[in-house]
């Protein structure tokens, strides 16, 4: 959604910025309120990276905002600081060293846990600002005398010192805050945030260290919230110690709600919307303190009605608008992309030799030979239960290994163990020749080994294309990286990977459909195409074929032998017609053992595998 | 400056202090757990609770009335919000559903607010339980000792429900696995409907049973919202028994604490529960899996 022209958002918004001194007064806004507006814009905008985009709701902004905000104004007002730029840029650092220490307090927990332990957080600091350190914070009284800034040219000095002069250089931060925030949305590291928004058991799974990117976006967070703490001594001349208050927090979360989260001009809509109402409420209404009961009702009202808010409710607008045309297209589009599907289909199993992998190695002579993957002595106990027991299993380089097995017979459980979901009881397993038993499951895939998930483990949010970027951005990138100002086209490969991953699981006609809008043999190969985009050498594939008519099954085996060309696979599933068909050997598991192991004729002669699913009626399996 | 009676009193004051906070958080806790709502107005149900009891007693000057009309009310409207307002949040995020009640709890407070005004309200102890009481070595209030009595019947009450009942078995299988309660063939919407009325009773009969010990402000409920939610976190998400170990401790930490320094109390309250996080994140008696 902010991926269009290059630089648009960016030049509409300093032709807003310019232009809102001359409009604004016109509609009756005081410089003030437009200051103060622009103050909880840019505060904002770090919240909304944190909350919108990668889906942490804090509650304790206020303390980052008082924290930059006091760190500023004791520099300038105590410590006799000369520059208010410097010293707003140390009371920032000092607000994402907060963060950072905070931050690994508070994320240990998500949801609801990660919501009340920042509002404990935001509560001691201000506990702390008011009695430990009131020396140097002046207490309840706060620190007067925040000078403004001005700017030594040379031949001239600038001076930023109140109303509209000072809204200059308010604006100025408000663009720069704006321009470093649309790069960070649109890096790899943006995409991995909102992909941890929308589904963080994906994001661990397919190889990124979720942990590592949600402290960076709480420090980026607050970091925003440090700088534009200190702007708001500069803007009253005084740092107030209720910026520390849980109020200050609970108003930027009602802003942000109220513009619209995930869109970054939300928290300014938000502030625009909040403070111009409260000024006509109080002085044209004289509605006295009920102010914050009409805007409260407002807040509800949004947060039942309207989940994205007044810009994401302009943008639903505006796509009703222009997308009359564009949903018809839509809907001729999906008639055409069922045949053009076919019609891939077709040219897929015509072609089969042309869609020979890059990343993976080939049946070669000189290619690796011998165990991928070795699993010794497996077993898993959940209390009293056995789920596998004592499980020895060993797979070689371009085999295509079947699982099979009645259910309840410990498949997917071993899947977990070999991918490092959970872990075994006691047992080792060896891929690549070393020891992956106990590492987390962000780490295996890393090192090669991951696999598709039997429900469908998408990021629903997002398009068909956006999901395997997110994907594909592991095995580029590793498990973590702070390259918060590259774009992301401009990571070699990655195109080439998802254009070739959409080339395997056929979705080339829908890369930028959404994945909520996805039939469910389309999710189903997308949630294939998500494993192999991390492009692993050993892709392992739980039930692939679930939940798929006759028809789709048929496409999804010829999908699957193209797909295997030069791979390692080991697929579980319970069409065993498919999957005698695909796998060169497969193994039974029963009752958490390996039953028997051997070529897919030989599993269909087999007497005992035959007495596990018929139960001892002695015929044979479905040819 | 530190002597024993001194102490013992302190002591005191954080076993009423922690006993009111267990209640609070007990509520907060068993609507969680059933309904995986967190509720940002349970302050504010504790604080309408105070203001319901404030009105009963000023036109029946009865403080028993005060309680039962407070925490009825308080029950009522707990009903009516989770029948117009929380339904619709149960299939939708976590964070709209943190949205929605804190919005709601800013309502309850500008409402109370626009009709009491922030003037604080005073309702007296029943005549019984006024005065002092001698403890042999020191004189303590009667009714703060009366708080501890009154907040152990209770929290023996909501343990009757919760483990003795019909109903209580199904919000501590609901708990554990609400899908799966559903599927039995209970109607869960009722069962939520109930807990959520039960959990909101809990916070309004807190908050008139406070309402003598505390002036009555409408901001009354925000700093107990924020050290339920410590309580909550130290014991463990959906735990009763959590909810009440965890509001002791958190009592006790506040008490003694503010012995020696006042300002100190909140930094002692969250050092505690860091310690916990990083000791045992799930809470000292929560249990892994709920988040």
């Amino acid at each position: 959604m902010l991926k269009q022209r290059p630089y648009l958002i960016e030049t509409l918004t300093a032709i807003g910025l310019i232009a809102a001194p001359f409009v604004l007064p016109l509609l009756g806004f005081a410089p003030n309120t437009v200051n103060r507006i622009l103050v909880w814009g840019l505060f904002g905008l770090g919240f909304d990276i944190l909350f919108g985009f990668t889906g942490l709701l804090s509650f304790g902004q206020s303390a980052f905002y008082g924290t930059g905000g006091f760190v500023a104004a004791y520099l300038l007002t105590q410590a006799g600081f000369p520059n208010v730029l410097l010293a707003l840029v140390i009371g920032m650092i000092a607000a994402a060293a907060a963060g950072y220490l905070i931050g690994l307090i508070a994320l240990r927990r998500t949801g609801i846990y990660f919501a009340m332990i920042t509002v404990a957080i935001a509560e001691v600091f201000f506990f702390v600002e008011f009695n430990p350190l009131s020396d140097w914070t002046g207490g309840e009284n706060g620190l007067p005398g925040v000078p403004t800034p001005s700017f030594n040219l040379g031949f001239t000095t600038l001076h930023f010192d109140s109303g509209w002069s000072l809204y200059q250089f308010l604006a100025l931060c408000y663009f720069v805050g704006i321009v470093i925030a649309l790069r960070i949305v649109r890096s790899p590291v943006g995409a991995i945030f909102s992909a941890i928004r929308d589904n963080p058991l994906r994001a661990t799974a397919v190889g990124h260290n979720i942990h590592a990117y949600k402290l960076t976006a709480f420090v980026i967070a607050a970091a925003y919230a440090g700088f534009a703490g200190g702007l708001l001594g500069v803007l009253q001349a005084f740092m107030p110690p209720d910026a520390f208050t849980f109020d200050t927090s609970g108003q930027l979360v009602m802003q942000t709600a109220i513009g619209g989260r995930g869109t970054l001009f939300g928290p300014l809509v938000g502030a625009a919307v909040w403070l111009s109402l409260q000024d006509f409420l109080q002085a044209t209404l004289n509605l006295g303190a009920a102010w914050k009961l009409v805007l409260g009702i407002v807040f509800v009202l949004l947060v039942c009605f309207l989940r994205r808010g007044i810009v994401g409710g302009l943008v639903d607008l505006y796509g009703l608008l222009t997308g009359k045309r564009g949903a018809e297209a839509d809907t001729t589009e999906a008639g055409v992309s069922a045949q053009d599907e076919q019609r891939a289909a077709e040219a897929a199993t015509a072609h089969e030799p042309a869609a020979v992998p890059i990343s993976s190695r080939p049946h070669l002579p000189g290619a690796p030979s011998g165990p991928i993957l070795q699993a010794r002595g497996l077993t898993k106990r959940y209390g009293g239960l056995l789920a596998n027991s004592d499980i020895d299993f060993t797979v070689n380089h371009g085999e295509l290994r079947g699982i099979i097995g009645p259910n309840g017979a410990g498949k997917s459980t071993f899947f977990k163990m070999l991918t490092c979901e959970v872990h075994p009881t006691s047992g080792s397993i060896v891929f690549e020749g070393r020891d992956i038993t106990g590492l987390s499951v962000t780490d295996v895939c890393q090192l090669g080994l991951t696999k598709s998930y039997q429900v469908n483990q998408l990021f629903a949010g997002l398009t068909v294309r956006e999901n395997l970027v997110i994907a594909a951005l592991s095995g580029l990138r590793g498990r973590f990286r702070l390259d918060l100002f590259r774009s992301i086209d401009g990571i070699p490969g990655l195109t080439e990977r998802v254009e070739h991953t959409l080339e395997l699981v056929n979705l080339t006609a829908r890369p930028d459909t959404p994945v909520s809008e996805l039939a469910y043999g389309e999710k189903r190969r997308l949630e294939i195409g998500l494993a192999l985009a991390t492009s692993p050498s050993l892709l392992l594939l739980d039930e692939p074929l679930a939940g798929m008519s006759p028809r789709e099954r048929v496409e999804t085996v010829r999908l699957l032998k193209s797909i295997s060309q030069g791979r390692t696979m080991i697929i579980i599933d319970h069409d065993m017609d498919a999957l005698f068909e695909l796998a060169e050997r497969v193994t039974v598991l029963q009752e958490g053992r390996v039953l028997v192991e051997g070529t897919p004729d030989e599993i269909k002669n087999n007497s005992t595998v035959q007495e596990a699913y018929l139960g001892g009626v002695h015929g044979v399996l479905a040819a | 400056m530190i002597n024993w009676p001194n102490f013992v009193s302190q002591l005191f004051n954080g076993l009423a202090l922690g006993a009111l906070l267990a209640l609070i958080s007990s509520g907060l806790t068993i609507i969680y757990g059933t309904l995986g709502v967190l509720n940002l107005a349970h302050g504010a149900m504790f604080m309408i609770g105070g203001y319901a009891g404030y009105v009963a007693y000023s036109y029946t000057g009865s403080f028993v009335v005060a309680v039962v009309a407070g925490s009825l009310f308080v029950m009522a409207l707990g009903v009516v919000m989770e029948r117009v307002v929380i339904r619709h949040f149960y299939h939708r995020p976590h964070e709209d559903q943190l949205l929605v009640t804190f919005g709601l709890g800013i309502c309850f407070v500008e409402i109370v607010r626009l009709i009491f005004t922030s003037q604080s309200q005073v309702v007296p102890p029943p005549p019984m339980l006024q005065g002092i009481t001698s403890l042999g070595f020191l004189f303590y209030p009667t009714y703060r000792l009366a708080v501890v009595g009154i907040v152990a019947v209770a929290l023996g009450g909501l343990f009757l429900v919760l483990y003795r009942t019909r109903l209580g078995m199904i919000v501590r299988a609901g708990i554990e696995d609400s899908v799966m309660v559903d599927s039995l063939g209970i109607n869960v919407y009722r069962v939520f409907m109930i807990v959520f009325g039960i959990g909101a009773m809990a916070a309004g009969f807190a908050g008139i049973i406070n309402a003598p010990v505390v002036s009555l402000t409408p901001g009354v409920g925000d700093d107990i919202l924020v050290e339920t939610f410590v309580v909550v976190v130290i014991g463990g998400v959906g735990s009763f028994p959590g909810a009440i170990l965890g509001g002791l401790i958190a009592g006790e930490i506040i008490s003694i604490t503010s012995m020696f320094n006042p300002g100190y109390a909140y930094v002692m309250l969250f050092a505690a529960m860091t310690l916990v996080l990083v000791i045992r994140p799930h809470g000292l008696l929560g249990t892994q899996g709920r988040e």
